[in-house]
């Protein structure tokens, strides 16, 4: 066991790589980050960003004889890549569990809450059905459901949204975990269901001491819950900053160009929503150089090479991956108004 | 629950009647054989077959005959009388052939189910591979390979009388078999040949099923859960891929009772209700093809039903909407 505030989770040069037809596809390319005990890290970026893949593969979901995993992801002593499928399977759901975008989707169909819910801590603990069932009873009661012990008898489909994705957080709090990856886990709820389930992760984090992944492609939702936050973009980080320094001194244009296309409730509505122009680039075929040189407005011919993600603004915890010097990212960011955007409208 | 079967039981009455018109239609409206005649014989006079269509009752109109039909079908399950077999009636020639049907057929379910689980399950999981790949070829040959063709094979290879490897009784070895155990050594080749082809479409439906639920977001969470593979394969993957193959069982088995088996019992010589549709087919006894047109009818609509009720156990979210 690590002391608080050291890292949990390390992970270094994390390569994903799945054989397509069309060929090898990239999903994650060189990803390094680390995940304290006890922090909220926000994975952010858009669809196809590698964010998602980069966590299941963690817990070993994407292998197959289609898909080509290598790096180190260091958890306790044990470098999960690494790991033979029997061990890694010891620890998901156990050490380290995992909530997913769709909780209808996710829970199976045909069983009831509560079989799915023992059949969770009956995997990892040696436990009699009547003693697994009181605690799930208690799970549920933990993430807010009342009348849980009735519920329990409940199909997935007898629940609404917001009480499905909070049966899947207690289902995965089930064995008391090190870390929780929460992929998307707001994405198919409704704005206010929204709120009261980055709530209760916020809370159970508090109360369990437990690390979180939260990977999404709303930066309102890290804003709301993450201490660090992490910009994926195509399959690599390409900043890294404690919260605020995101949020007020953002260093890559991709994170400009993110920051900028949020709506705004409380500014007059701008002529035109700010986008980042063109498309993220196929995983099939990368650009050479730095990533975004594409879509860049600013990009220069030293974006030929691809900049290492290091820090470049004069914080050690605040890192990216751009050559313009601090005081040209200053100048270049900053759009009307105050406002932060990739470039002028 | 409850009111979802009694909903489903009178659609099956509302059913079965509209399929006893039909057929009454079929069989007594549209144009056949004249009923009186055929059972008046060679020969007859003009006065014999109007008193036998007198005493048959076809001189009344057809609303009080078919209304005869329905109540004589309901009362006493009557369903009529075979012109060539001396007056005998049908339903007693049904009940007479269906212990060899419905031994036939539940034994090939059960051996093709046997076979199709296992097959179609390893084949989703190790997709693409050479045992895949292998399974996929054979069953594709299984099922273009005709019936009646895939028993004269039999036969010809494992038949006592004639085979090349004598080991499994041959035609007509049902009848001859006196015990139990002689029918069931009898229904071997049987079993395998109407089992065949079935056993290759449900191993390739359970497979593209199995593979369809494989990929759904709760194999990924019963992953994510830590359960051990064969455990998401078996709990999670097969409950959910089996589901919609009770739908196809229900059908397949009624109407394999139905006389469905027809060419497996007239190429074996089984004399179940298959063979007895064929030969009555051969003689024109059409009252003997409309009650056992009748009766496939009535086995069809109740299999449904079963599949249905089964399916609201089966899938919760039926059972409630």
């Amino acid at each position: 066991m690590s002391a608080p505030g050291t890292e949990l989770l390390s992970v270094s040069g994390l390569e994903v790589t799945f054989r397509t037809d069309a060929g090898e596809l990239r999903a994650v390319d060189g990803l390094s980050f680390d995940l304290r005990r006890g922090e909220i890290l926000g994975i952010v970026g858009e669809s196809g960003s590698g964010k998602s893949v980069a966590s299941l593969s963690i817990l070993g979901l994407t292998r197959g004889p289609d898909t080509v995993i290598s790096g180190r992801a260091e958890f306790d002593g044990r470098d999960l890549i690494a790991l033979g499928e029997e061990e890694l399977r010891e620890l998901r759901g156990n050490r380290i569990s995992m909530i997913f975008q769709d909780p209808l989707s996710s829970l199976h169909p045909f069983y009831t809450i509560g079989k799915q819910l023992i059949e969770a801590i009956q995997v990892h603990r040696d436990v009699r059905k009547e003693e697994a069932a009181e605690r799930a009873a208690q799970l549920l009661e933990m993430v807010g459901i009342p009348d849980a012990r009735r519920r329990l008898d409940e199909y997935p489909h007898e629940f609404s949204g917001g009480m499905r994705q909070r049966a899947m957080i207690a289902m995965a709090l089930a064995n008391e975990p090190d870390i929780l990856i929460a992929d998307e886990p707001t994405t198919a709820l409704d704005v206010t269901t929204q709120a009261q389930i980055l709530g209760l992760i916020k809370d159970l984090r508090e109360q369990l001491g437990m690390a979180v992944i939260m990977i999404t492609h709303d930066l309102g939702v890290v804003a709301e819950v993450a201490d660090r936050v992490l910009v994926m973009y195509a399959g690599r980080a390409v900043e890294s900053a404690p919260v605020d320094a995101l949020f007020y001194d953002p260093q890559h244009p991709y994170t400009w160009g993110l920051l900028g296309s949020i709506t705004r409730m409380d500014r007059p509505r701008a002529a035109k929503l700010a986008q980042i122009k063109g498309q993220p680039p196929s995983p099939l075929a990368l650009p050479t150089g730095c990533k975004f040189r594409p879509r860049c407005p600013h990009a220069f011919d030293r974006c030929a090479i691809e900049p290492p993600l290091e820090p470049r603004a004069g914080d050690p915890a605040h890192a990216d991956r751009c050559w313009l010097s601090p005081d040209e990212k200053r100048a270049k960011r900053v759009v009307e108004g105050g406002e932060i955007g990739l470039e002028a409208a | 629950m409850l009111r979802y079967i009694a909903r489903r039981l009178l659609w099956a009455v509302a059913l079965l009647f509209i399929v006893t018109a039909v057929i009454f239609v079929i069989f007594n409206v549209l144009p056949t054989a004249d009923p009186a005649q055929l059972r008046a014989g060679r020969g007859a006079s003009v006065e014999q077959i109007e008193a036998i269509r007198e005493s048959l009752g076809l001189n009344d109109p057809i609303h009080v005959r078919f209304a005869r039909y329905v109540e004589g079908v309901v009362t006493e399950f009557d369903l009529g009388r075979s012109i060539f077999q001396n007056n005998a009636p049908v339903r007693d020639i049904i009940f007479d052939r269906l212990p060899a049907t419905i031994m036939l057929t539940v034994g090939a379910a059960i051996l093709w189910l046997a076979v199709a689980i296992p097959v179609g399950v390893i084949s989703a999981v190790r997709r693409r591979s050479l045992l895949d790949r292998t399974t996929m070829i054979t069953t594709l040959t299984l099922i273009s390979a005709p019936v009646f063709w895939l028993g004269l094979v039999a036969l010809y290879l494992f038949a006592q009388d004639v085979g090349v490897i004598k080991i499994f009784p041959g035609i007509g070895a049902y009848s001859e078999a006196d015990t139990f155990l002689g029918k069931v050594g009898a229904m071997i080749l049987p079993w395998i040949v109407l089992a065949s082809a079935t056993a290759a479409i449900y191993a390739r439906y359970i497979r593209s099923q199995m593979i369809e639920v494989m990929g759904e977001d709760y194999i990924r969470t019963a992953r994510a859960k830590g359960a051990p593979e064969g455990v998401v394969v078996r709990r999670h993957g097969l409950r959910s891929a089996l589901t919609p193959v009770v739908t196809l069982l229900g059908v397949d088995i009624g109407t394999l009772l139905a006389g469905n088996a027809i060419l497996t019992e007239t190429v074996f010589n089984i004399p179940g209700v298959g063979g007895e549709l064929a030969s009555a087919i051969g003689q024109s006894d059409y009252e003997l093809i409309q009650g056992i047109v009748l009766f496939g009818a009535f086995f069809i609509v109740i299999f449904s039903l079963i599949v249905d009720v089964l399916y609201a156990y089966l899938d919760p979210r039926v059972r409630y909407s």
